[in-house]
């Protein structure tokens, strides 16, 4: 059996009734990363060797009878901007290329606590900024189902681990997308939780006020699953929040009678394809057909959250970033005698061109005398941004738009243009600013090419989100084509 | 620098050379003319947002409510300086080394 292409409900039915080992699920996924990683190019680095070590700890605990939860033995891989104690964390830049954090990241340890086999780190656009994985200073991050397309990103490597069996779950982040677009691109399921629901402890920061950890899996209720296993207040991140994470897989229903749905038509605009519309459109017809209603609105705001993300994302990143100096961790340039020269060669050799640019933007808008225009002014439209949120979700229990206006696009083909490649975040970006979740999965392809669709709730309503996906999902058969290797 | 009047503006190359100093970036000639070009092009974008009359709208920080966060001041379990320094480009005696600061 291909225990790889399985998915983590799955494995863990055979775990509790002993026909497998996590050695084995291990052994059968790491075995997949040996056969496919050279072309799709998902991770920085491979566990394998502590892998082994943890899923034969975990078999000793389980023959010693210890209690299998959902999660143990599951192999899972970890985006590359998250903190794992003596193990490699670059955020695929090269200012971190040697750097082995002292502490994990809080989702990283209650993954490990839930008995997760980490199998490695995937890789990502530098310091999660990017739409492609294009912008990783290592290498490019392949798409499963074609291998001359990106896999979206930032999250890029964890949704093409996902997609080509090199993982059974894994977790990624989102800022303006991270999460969700690179899903839709390789037809994996990936969410974006509220914010605060997840700690961001050990996440490396890009701008910490949209940041969020989240899971991709292969279905929604992994999804559910490793959401339950990573939420909850955390006393290292005082932006966590104190609300009880219910158990989301045990909530995860097959009916959306009588739940309301927004269609807010300017997610339809700015240069959405109409293959994407057809098959978003058809999915909530779907939903109607099981007793959702659903209902087109206009939310004009939305027209203004691109420029307003690109003030907001920098100008916390310029911040952010300026931690890099060479003193403490990673690159030290070796061409300097004073300590300033030091600073500012070590940044103009560690950071990559796009990572430079937003440092450019962020460090601008928010210098003196610029201040106002800039950075304050985007706070303001945020807060319409988050107003009319607010007012959509007084009539309807979640909103459904494309997750990304296109389908997986060419490797190399949106390189340089700096605005087109910013559209591909166009729909995901307004969730972040507003902090609701979001999640994305398959509703349908185009030439082969998986098609996203997004759910968009309540702050801290999960569950709902949960249940429309679960529904659709359990009643089409998209998730369950897989692209050939 | 001198704030020039917004939106309408142009990122000269000399604005873009203060702003690489705020940040501590040594930008090569061909990086300058590289990132005043692309900075131009996403300022542009900018502008869009002088649209929109926010004169009575409250700026948001943080999407969620947030309020400070107090504990006991305890001592616990902190690293050790062995970890500390284990990432550093060069330490000494317990500390990071860095460049000569202080002139002789």
């Amino acid at each position: 059996m291909d225990l790889h292409k399985l998915t983590a409900h799955e494995l863990h039915e055979m775990l509790k009734a002993r026909k497998v080992s996590s050695r084995e699920i291990t052994q059968a996924v790491l075995k997949r990363v040996s056969e496919v990683e050279e072309r799709v190019k998902a991770y920085v680095t491979v566990t394998a060797d502590q892998a082994l070590e943890t899923a034969r700890a975990v078999d000793d605990r389980i023959s010693r009878g210890a209690e299998i939860g959902p999660l143990t033995g599951i192999p899972v891989a970890i985006k590359d901007n998250m903190c794992t104690t003596g193990i490699l964390t670059t955020c695929s830049s090269k200012i971190l290329y040697n750097y082995k954090p002292p502490y994990d990241a809080t989702a990283v340890e209650r993954l490990a606590k839930a008995g997760a086999v980490m199998i490695g780190k995937t890789n990502l656009d530098e310091f999660a900024m990017g739409s492609s994985t294009e912008n990783s200073a290592f290498f490019v991050t392949h798409n499963p189902w074609d291998l001359t397309k990106v896999p979206g990103g930032s999250s890029g490597g964890s949704a093409a681990a996902i997609a080509a069996d090199e993982a059974i779950v894994a977790v990624g982040s989102d800022t303006g997308g991270s999460i969700r677009q690179p899903a839709s691109f390789c037809g994996v399921v990936g969410m974006k939780p509220t914010y605060g629901r997840v700690s961001r402890y050990g996440l490396v920061a890009f701008a910490s006020s949209l940041d969020q950890i989240g899971p991709i899996t292969k279905d929604v209720t992994d999804t559910a699953t490793v959401l339950h296993a990573i939420a909850g207040k955390d006393p290292m991140d005082s932006t966590s929040v104190d609300i009880p994470a219910p158990d989301f897989a045990a909530c995860l229903r097959n009916d959306v009678r009588g739940l309301k749905i927004g269609v807010p038509k300017e997610f339809f605009a700015q240069g959405v394809r109409p293959e994407i519309t057809d098959a978003v459109m058809k999915g909530i017809e779907l939903l109607k057909s099981l007793g959702a209603d659903y209902r087109e609105i206009s939310m004009p705001i939305m027209e203004y959250t691109l420029p307003t993300y690109y003030i907001l994302a920098p100008s916390e990143a310029s911040s952010n970033l300026a931690r890099y100096d060479g003193v403490r961790y990673g690159l030290r340039s070796k061409h300097s005698t004073d300590v300033l020269a030091m600073f500012m060669k070590t940044r103009d050799e560690g950071f990559g061109a796009e990572v430079k640019q937003r440092i450019m933007i962020g460090t601008y808008a928010l210098s003196a005398g610029y201040y106002d225009a800039y950075y304050l002014k985007a706070q303001k439209v945020r807060t319409l941004v988050r107003q009319a949120y607010d007012k959509a979700f007084e009539e309807f229990d979640v909103l459904i738009s494309p997750t990304s206006p296109t389908v997986a696009f060419g490797v190399g083909e949106k390189a340089d243009d700096p605005l087109e490649m910013k559209l591909a975040d166009v729909c995901t970006i307004p969730v972040n600013m507003a902090g609701i979740p979001a999640m994305s999965l398959t509703c349908g392809f185009q030439d082969g090419l998986p098609i996203g669709m997004q759910i968009m709730g309540k702050a801290f309503d999960e569950e709902t989100i949960l249940r429309v996906a679960y529904t659709l999902e359990q009643n089409t058969d998209f998730h369950a084509k897989r692209p050939e290797l | 620098m001198r704030a020039a009047p917004l939106y309408t503006m142009k990122l000269s190359k000399e604005e873009v050379e203060h702003v690489a100093w705020l940040a501590r970036l040594e930008l090569s000639e061909d990086e300058k003319e590289r990132l005043m070009g692309h900075l131009n092009q996403i300022m542009v974008h900018f502008e869009k947002l002088q649209e929109l009359d926010t004169s009575a709208v409250e700026p948001t920080s943080h999407s969620i409510p947030v309020e400070n966060v107090f504990r006991e001041d305890e001592v616990g379990p902190c690293l050790s300086v062995e970890d500390v320094l284990a990432n550093a480009p060069e330490a000494r005696d317990d500390q990071f080394v860095v460049p000569r600061v202080v002139e002789t």
